[in-house]
């Protein structure tokens, strides 16, 4: 008998700095069911979900199990009540073996001899949904795929009836796919319940009976999986008619400013993460680059940018060829950068602000002499930095650190485009920026357009690409799906579908 | 010539006591992801309690249990700074060390050059001390050399084969995913940090009230910071510490031995961080994770942050 028959969220709301996270959101599950949570990122499926496993407490609403409310305050209540979660990133020991990052977790392990008196319970559960796991490897020597069943175990071994998955396939290869999703039909027949958090439209009308659409924090529909079609769904994750902007005036198609050519590169864990990309950029344009995150949109901008080598293929800036150059090089080649994390990537933040205004520039001669910065420059520049880019501070002598995230952004772009670079490659630039310093930058873009220059854009903000760009490239494994022009709004309009790989144009 | 044979084991044995009993405390506070560079400090510490108690009381057992509770409160000193607030762990560490090696120095000052009546007696296991070679060499020792061997091996029971074990070594591999299983990470953090620091104090008190019966000051002469070098050298396990605690209490035997053939008692006294530098070169030359070092230590952890 499952403690969960049925499990209902009822009006959840929950909101972070006065911005709505979750809106009234209502979605229920019975016992032997797959749910697929599907939407944007940012669309609050992860933060819903953190409320059900207790990580978050919801501002107003309630969760029942089997029609009785319940409290969850933390995780280990959540535990108690039946509900597992498998996080994106998983919370494993990497240097520990199997066994012992179950026992840590396990409510039942002994005290004493824990790794040899839970192991005949762990192949029993491994043997159950045949998961093919050595107790006693380390977990880093397992696949990615391994470590999540590491991770599903963790979770029924506990008692977990209902099973949250966040984001499942994100990490793992196409086989291993298959074995998890032949492993949650497993489950499934035994009268487990499972949600699965995707934007991958495939895979939820593959393995979900119903789905549930959230869209900026809101739920945009429920349906039956069986009854629907990916156009429609991927419509419902979008929520909108694609519409087309406006202040954008033609401009003609200038000079090349880049050339990238069958360009590989290869991602963090070895992996293929760019594959035989080509494109070409011209001044007076805006290159835009939409997709889901972690589809190689971030390995292709640092291999343009000099972060990440390149394996093979070209780049070129103009007729120069920048191909593994030192970022600073492909700098002074014309490239600048508004890097994405900026806190982490486009900054630093212990030191002054107009120590960072010439981040990459200090060797410039109107910033140094021989080994001597020559302040007296630096501060004067900073302050009409400040001035052109409208940064709100009361001082320059102040750590960078301490201004909002909006004036560091601004300080960035003023630093990467004061000195009108052919090319600028800014990757998500108004992530997280209020609506004020969204704008500001958005118009900042669009006047180098105009000025001449070209904006190779990173952006996983729909409005943001359809705003500004020119052309547009749908970025999926690492591929383009299309490369679009923004006059082609018939198939503009299918670019949910591009984003989660289902069409190619 | 058997006898000189088993005269210097019998000194490398007690050498390497004070050596295993820091290690052992060490590898302990370290494995929870905590760097304690203060053991010097809390040894010294240790030694001065020990000494001035059995000189008070005349009781050396007595004296113990205090070395080890001045042991944990001096501790507590870093514990608080590097866990509550995640100050930076060398920084702490060295300050405990001169604040140890100061207060002892500042307490022992009237104790300087007088000797105790009474100190730890070395105890012969019957029957196991009559064995031949072995008997004299491992059964007729002072009671720290057994406590020290069986605290090793009870660590490296506790830190392998129980549950508690468990939390503590992924405490120092992971805090946030150890937390997220229902740990308190602060705590464990706490005791780990708490226990190297009673035993780096028993390694004092033998120091004082059983290897010599005399305070001095600086008398712990470096041995603290074997015991760091210790720690990696023995990859942070209690059972390969027993090895090469002996291994080092050796080198500090040969100093003296050595000295009449013209090798310099500098040079040997190098030797043991010289070892420690050779294993982490070759094991970090084969593979980083061999290595073993728990991947947080030295790091803070910060709870509820991404």
């Amino acid at each position: 008998m499952k403690k969960i028959q049925k499990l209902e969220m009822v009006n959840i709301s929950k909101s972070f700095h006065g911005n709505f996270a979750n809106k009234d959101i209502n979605l229920h599950i019975n016992s032997g069911e797959i749910l697929g949570l599907l939407g944007e990122n940012g669309a609050g499926k992860t933060t819903l979900m953190n409320i059900l496993y207790g990580l978050y407490q919801p501002d107003s609403g309630e969760i029942r199990i089997n029609e009785k409310h319940i409290k969850i305050n933390s995780p280990i209540d959540s535990i108690h009540h039946g509900i597992g979660m498998v996080h994106q990133h998983f919370m494993l020991i990497q240097n520990h073996s199997v066994i012992e990052n179950i026992a840590l977790g396990y409510e039942k392990t002994p005290f004493f001899f824990p790794k040899i008196r839970i192991h005949d319970k762990v192949v029993e559960f491994s043997e159950k949904f045949n998961f093919a796991i050595e107790p006693y490897k380390k977990v880093w020597q397992l696949s990615a795929g391994e470590q999540q069943r590491v991770e599903i175990i963790k979770a029924l071994l506990n008692g977990a009836d209902l099973l949250i998955l966040d984001e499942p396939t994100s990490v793992l290869t196409p086989q291993e796919i298959k074995e998890l999703f032949r492993i949650l039909k497993d489950m499934k027949a035994q009268g487990h319940m499972v949600i699965i958090i995707s934007h991958k439209l495939d895979e939820i009308m593959e393995i979900c009976d119903r789905v549930t659409v959230l869209q900026k924090g809101r739920i945009s529909g429920h349906a039956d999986t069986a009854l629907m079609d990916k156009r429609s769904l991927a419509r419902m994750m979008i929520g909108r008619e694609v519409l087309f902007n406006v202040n954008r005036e033609p401009l003609p198609k200038g000079e090349l400013v880049l050339k990238v050519s069958n360009l590989h590169v290869v991602g963090n864990k070895g992996v293929p993460a760019v594959k035989d990309i080509s494109f070409d950029i011209y001044a007076n344009e805006i290159f835009g680059i939409a997709g889901v995150a972690g589809n190689g949109q971030k390995e292709l901008a640092e291999a343009i940018t000099g972060i990440r080598p390149v394996k093979s293929g070209s780049v070129f800036a103009g007729s120069k060829n920048i191909t593994n150059m030192s970022p600073r090089k492909i700098y002074d080649h014309g490239v600048s950068h508004v890097p994405e994390e900026r806190i982490k990537f486009g900054i630093a933040p212990g030191l002054f602000l107009y120590d960072n205004a010439i981040l990459k520039q200090h060797h410039l001669d109107k910033f140094s002499k021989n080994i001597f910065l020559e302040y007296g420059r630096i501060k004067k520049h900073t302050r009409s930095l400040i001035d052109s880019y409208r940064v709100a501070t009361h001082s320059i002598d102040v750590q960078i650190k301490n201004l909002s995230g909006g004036n560091i952004q601004k300080l960035i772009l003023g630093r990467e485009i004061s000195e009108n670079p052919p090319l600028l490659v800014a990757s998500h630039p108004t992530y997280g920026l209020d609506v004020g310093a969204t704008e500001y930058l958005r118009e900042q873009l669009l006047k180098r357009r105009r000025e001449g220059g070209a904006v190779l854009l990173f952006s996983e903000d729909l409005d943001e690409i359809f705003e500004l760009c020119d052309r547009i490239a749908v970025m999926f494994q690492g591929e383009f799906t299309g490369v679009l022009d923004s006059s082609e709004r018939e198939k503009l309009s299918d670019i949910g579908l591009m984003m989660a790989g289902a069409i190619r144009y | 010539m058997e006898d000189v044979v088993i005269s210097v084991l019998h000194r490398t044995m007690v050498a390497g006591t004070p050596l295993l009993l820091g290690t052992v405390g060490e590898v302990i506070c370290e494995r929870s992801g905590i760097l304690n560079l203060g053991v010097e400090g809390v040894m010294s510490v240790g030694a001065v309690v020990a000494f001035v108690v059995t000189y008070t009381t005349g009781n050396p057992w007595l004296a113990l249990i205090a070395a080890i509770l001045a042991g944990m409160i001096i501790s507590l000193i870093h514990a608080f700074a590097s866990i509550t607030l995640m100050a930076n762990q060398v920084v702490s560490g060295l300050a405990l060390t001169m604040i140890g090696l100061g207060l002892s120095g500042m307490v022992g000052k009237p104790y300087v050059g007088k000797p105790l009546a009474v100190k730890m007696n070395d105890f012969a296991i019957p029957w196991l001390s009559d064995i031949p070679f072995v008997g004299p060499l491992l059964f007729k020792q002072s009671p720290f050399f057994y406590m020290a061997i069986l605290l090793a091996l009870a660590a490296w029971f506790f830190l392998e084969r129980t549950l508690a074990g468990i939390k503590v070594r992924s405490t120092g591999e992971n805090p946030r995913a150890t937390e997220t299983q229902g740990v308190n990470v602060t705590l464990v953090r706490y005791i780990c940090v708490i226990t190297g620091g009673a035993f780096s104090a028993m390694a004092g008190a033998h120091l004082s009230t059983s290897y010599s019966k005399s305070w001095i000051e600086g008398m712990t002469a470096g041995r603290g910071w074997i015991v760091i070098a210790l720690t990696i050298f023995a990859l942070w396990n209690p059972g390969k510490a027993i090895f090469g605690s002996f291994l080092f209490g050796g080198v500090f035997v040969l100093q003296y031995l050595l000295q009449p053939v013209g090798i310099s008692p500098n040079f040997l006294a190098m030797l043991p961080y010289i070892a420690t530098l050779l294993i982490l070169f070759g094991m970090g030359l084969r593979d980083r994770r061999r290595l073993n070092a728990p991947a947080q230590l030295g790091e803070p952890y910060k709870r509820g942050e991404r």
